[in-house]
């Protein structure tokens, strides 16, 4: 069997592997890299345990090929959290115990962060919608949207906090 | 002696009794002597009971100990989700 | 063990009822936590199961030669390689036949080979080079049909137990059960008023998220390790190495994180044909199910068809209530909860006279397993439903007729023990005053609301509790964590030893560590390892006080254990400055070594819960899709240890409720296969499917624990089925009796009562 090579980014690193032509990106970032952060729970599509950002996009990893990630830019839950510091998505899934199990927290915390990125402010209508392609059997959901609701509103703070402090550095100067 | 109840279709084997009195210091002795007075009953007692005595329900406390008159309940063997 | 409270007062609590950050949550944000299948080992073999795809055939020869060749294949296994050790009858020979089917294949999907290969894909093409030679026999998958003379038969030796006389022919039908007490034909002629009706369920899958996944390594001499997702991994080191013929004691399991179980990892699968492998390719070797797999060969609950009689007078109490449940639990007998179904079903009313009859029946499905509260919602839809009914032929509101009805203290259950303390009439009342049970509805909307009950159990948990020089304290437990629960355990252990939560670290130990702990089932972990951890806290308590008393020279007795600190016990123990955990411990390898405590035993007095659900539903009268639009769970849960986590159990139980109540289901084709394997077509509830699931927690202490805890995992899926039914019918008039609800079957309801003119049962 005749391996390809691909050449990628990953949380912002570059990374070459060998894959086969049929094998997903899922089971590169598992088999292949030991980045077993994002999950299989259907390999069909359709419970988003998997999911990764491809160029910024929210992506079901067990959709697309090893192959197809050549020259792109990945984003997996390995690269979420910046240090030591937890995203704000992170501490808030915490703080509001929206993980049971915890086997879906993954592909839900990069949709989630994908969703705010887009869409700083969702309505928790919007909230349910953008994250209705992934499956959580454990929680009724509830737990999550509160987190997700919660962590937009911190992140916005945040970001009006810095946005004043720029100003204000603007006009001392 | 414990009053021992019995579920509905284990009567036959106790000739139609709803209830019978066993002299036991615990469960287990309890179930032994129940299935040596009613043969018919061994073969549910292998397969498992749990038994609820006044009130509390034990899943496999077979040194569990009885008192005189305490009312015991046989049920069928209890799991879970 | 009795609660703590005095009487007089409330016992006060500093931790407990708080809601601490959980303990094994940073890996599970960032990715790092290790399920299942995100192990592997140094040249880790990949196995794959071949499956049947018929749903009943005798297996007349597997020619597994030609796989065996294939380069990369390192061990093909069949029936040939599990000789019999369990003495060919009783559950474990049933298990045995579940996990690598021996004369005949009962289902689509039961496993007849597994291969190893050095690759995925090779391993699936040697799948392909296997043959088995079946005859295909005729094939049963509803329970009504299987029950009928002449259907085709999956034992020919099953003679149904529990009737009277033995019959002579076989059936499927492997068990009778009757529970009750009274004289339900006297019940009746009192009766001013009879509703009796027919309901069918279909079968759901827990639809934990994490396939189940093992990986295996065994030598020659026998000695093994397995490392697997389970909700028991002290029952699957009995179970494998029974069915391996080796040593208990051999065999090493280590859980992993486990992504979600709702009783449905509480067996084996996979972990011995695993095992088998890794024995015959004497190299490590790991098996994960696809979603299909999952689907075809693990879970599901029981497929039920059920006839409730209830009887009342005018002024709406029950004289009497009469029900038959028929419970298929796949094509081995002692499967479907069709005991518990029958006998949780009336439990939440006081009641003279009452029966109740169950049918275990087999039929060529897959084996079924637990499924949270196992047997009791489909019960519970079918009582409730008769209940509602009921209460609208009385003209009475259904909540005053169940709150008149209610089993209360000193009730003689309906499945025989009569109730200490229980919390149903709190929640009834409860939810009487509840904003929801007020609330204005709009158009197409309606109310429903459904109370229920279920046992919980204690069972067997050993807990060590280690104290290093620091004043830190670890807790190995022997109870899979599926949803927080070792952050309950900290909590507990913090609480008696007077220490800040963080101070405390819970770890999950694997099989040879610690003794035998109980699956984490029947809502047990708080519970009973709670209890276990309680205990050994206590027991290192006593050893902490011992060595202060040691070192300031008086008798043990002499020496109390307050907030943290050991101190003497009165003015006459003598005057010593109290000595803080931390300081006993650090002194402790000069005053007798490393301090521990243990504790070991089987709980029992877990109390058993009732909740009360209300759910407001709107049902669109142009596709037949109800939405939920309100639901409110009101559960009482003795002492809630973290309350965050016992909301989650409410709402997590809730919503699997929901989904089982409107979509999923198991179809079947004519051809004994199972039409939707995968999410796409068996379709649980997602985000956008649901509101917020508001929930109120109840205390009402339950007198067997010491903190008054109950458990709290499994009551919250037996009322939604029949709440949702309610509401339903609320909303459009119609009466339906057949679960799931989805929108053709609430379309055609509404279309034929249209037709009709006016509220009919569909
Ligand atoms: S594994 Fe990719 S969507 Fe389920
Ligand atoms: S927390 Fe278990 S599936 Fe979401």
């Amino acid at each position: 069997m005749s391996g390809i090579t691909v050449n990628t980014k990953i949380n912002g690193d570059p990374v070459e592997f060998i894959c086969e032509a049929d094998e997903t990106l899922l089971d590169v970032l598992r088999n292949r890299l030991g980045l077993t952060g994002a999950k299989e729970g259907c390999s069909t599509g359709d419970c988003g345990a998997c999911s990764v950002t491809v160029d910024g996009r929210l992506t079901c990893s067990c959709l697309v090929l090893g192959a197809e990630a050549e020259g792109r830019d990945i984003g997996t839950i390995e690269g979420m959290a910046q240090g030591e510091h937890l995203h704000p998505l992170q501490s808030k899934f915490l703080e509001h115990a929206a993980l049971q199990c915890g086997i879906c927290t993954p592909g839900f915390l990069v949709a989630a962060k994908s969703l705010l990125d887009k869409n700083p402010d969702p309505t928790e209508t919007e909230i349910r919608f953008g994250l209705a392609g992934n499956l959580c059997r454990c929680t009724g959901y509830d737990k999550i949207v509160r987190a997700v609701q919660d962590a937009a509103k911190e992140m916005r703070s945040a970001k009006a906090k810095s946005a004043k402090t720029k100003t204000a550095a603007k006009k001392r100067a | 002696m414990a009053k021992v109840v019995l579920w509905g279709s284990l009567r036959p084997h106790t000739g139609g009794k709803a209830e019978v009195e066993i002299e036991a210091r615990n469960v287990q002795e309890l179930l032994a002597r129940l299935g040596d007075s009613y043969p018919g009953l061994q073969s549910q007692i292998k397969r498992g009971v749990s038994v609820s005595i006044d009130g509390l329900i034990y899943r496999e406390g077979w040194l569990q100990p009885l008192k005189p008159d305490s009312e015991v309940f046989l049920l069928p063997r209890m799991t879970g989700g | 063990m009795p609660l703590d409270n005095a009487p007089e007062g409330k016992r006060k609590f500093n931790v407990v009822g708080t809601r601490p950050l959980r303990p094994d949550g940073i890996d599970k944000v960032t990715g790092r936590a290790k399920f299942g299948a995100d192990a592997s080992a140094p040249g880790q073999l990949v196995g794959r199961i071949l499956r049947s795809p018929h749903a009943h055939a005798i297996i007349r020869k597997i020619d597994t030669s030609k796989a065996e060749k294939l380069p990369g294949v390192k061990a093909v296994i069949t029936r040939d390689d599990f000789p019999d050790h369990t003495g060919g009858s009783g559950g474990l020979y049933d298990t045995l036949c579940n996990v690598m089917a021996r004369e005949k294949a009962f289902y689509e999907g039961h496993a007849v080979a597994a291969v190893a290969a050095t690759s995925a894909s090779i391993a699936r093409q040697a799948l392909k080079l296997i043959k088995v030679d079946y005859e295909v026999l005729p094939h049963v998958t509803d329970v009504d049909e299987a029950m009928k003379p002449g259907a085709p038969l999956l034992h020919k030796d099953m003679f149904t137990d529990g009737v009277d006389p033995k019959p002579k022919k076989p059936s499927n039908i492997a068990r009778r059960f009757e529970f009750g007490h009274g004289d339900v034909e006297a019940g009746f002629k009192k009766a001013d008023i009879i509703v009796e009706r027919s309901f069918k369920t279909e079968a759901a899958h827990q639809g934990y998220i994490e396939p189940h996944a093992a990986l295996a390594s065994m030598g020659p001499d026998g000695s093994a390790e397995l490392w697997c997702c389970t909700q028991g991994h002290y029952m699957v080191r009995d179970v494998c190495s029974q069915l391996l013929g080796i040593d208990i004691a051999r065999l090493r399991v280590t859980q992993s994180e486990i992504g979600g179980g709702f009783g449905g990892k509480t067996t084996v699968f996979i972990e011995p044909v695993a095992l088998a492998l890794a024995r015959k390719a004497n190299r490590p070797v790991k098996v994960v199910m696809t979603r299909e797999e999952v689907f075809k060969a693990s879970g599901p609950t029981a497929s039920t068809s059920i006839d409730i009689k209830i009887g009342v007078t005018k002024d709406g109490l029950i004289t009497a209530a009469d029900g038959v449940f028929r419970y298929q639990g796949g094509p081995f007998q002692g499967c479907s909860p069709a005991e518990f179904g029958a006998m949780s079903a009336f439990a939440q009313f006081h009641l003279d006279n009452v029966r109740a009859v169950a049918y275990d029946v087999v039929c060529n499905r897959p084996k079924t397993i637990s499924y949270r509260a196992p047997g009791a919602p489909m019960a519970n839809f079918a009582v409730e439903s008769v209940i509602e009914e009921l209460a609208h032929k009385l003209g009475m509101e259904p909540i005053d007729f169940r709150i008149k009805n209610a089993a209360r203290e000193g009730t003689k259950s309906s499945y025989g023990p009569v109730y200490g303390p229980i919390g149903l009439g709190a929640t009834l009342e409860a939810a009487k005053n509840h904003p929801h049970f007020k609330a204005p509805l709009g158009p197409n909307q309606g109310r429903g609301m459904a109370a229920g009950f279920w046992f919980n159990f204690g069972g067997q948990s050993c807990v060590t509790l280690n104290i290093p020089v620091d004043g830190s304290i670890t807790v190995s437990v022997g109870s899979p964590d599926i949803g927080g629960s070792r952050a309950a355990m900290c909590m507990m252990v913090a609480e008696e030893m007077g220490i800040p939560y963080d101070h405390v670290r819970a770890i999950i130990a694997d099989t040879s560590a610690l003794g035998y702990n109980d699956v984490t089932d029947g809502s047990r972990t708080t519970f009973a390892t709670g209890m276990a951890c309680i205990l050994a806290a206590r027991d290192a308590i006593k050893k902490l006080c011992a060595r202060a008393a040691a070192t300031w020279g008086i008798p043990e007795d002499a020496v109390k254990w307050e907030n943290g600190y050991a101190k003497p016990a009165g003015p006459n123990a003598g005057d010593f400055a109290p000595l803080s955990l931390k300081e006993i411990a650090e002194a402790s390898p000069g005053t007798g070594g490393p301090i521990a405590g243990h504790h070991e035993f089987s709980a029992d007095g877990a109390g058993v819960s009732f909740a009360t659900h209300i759910c407001d539903v709107e049902v669109d009268p142009e596709t037949g899709r109800s939405s939920i639009v309100r639901y409110t769970v009101i559960q009482d849960a003795g002492k809630a240890v973290h309350p965050s986590y016992v909301e989650g159990q409410f709402q997590g139980g809730a919503v699997q409720g929901i989904g089982w109540a409107l979509n999923e289901e198991y179809i079947y084709g004519k051809d004994g296969r199972l039409q939707n394997a995968g999410f796409l077509d068996y379709r649980i509830p997602v985000c956008s499917d649901l509101p917020m699931i508001d929930t109120q927690i109840l205390e009402i202490p339950n007198p067997g624990h010491p903190y008054g805890v109950r458990g709290v995992g499994e009551t919250s899926i037996v009322p939604p089925l029949a709440a949702i039914a309610n509401a339903v019918a609320n909303a459009t008039g119609v009466r339906f009796t057949q679960i799931p609800l989805s929108p053709p079957r609430v379309l055609k309801g509404i279309e034929e009562a249209k037709k009709a003119g006016g509220r009919k049962a569909a």
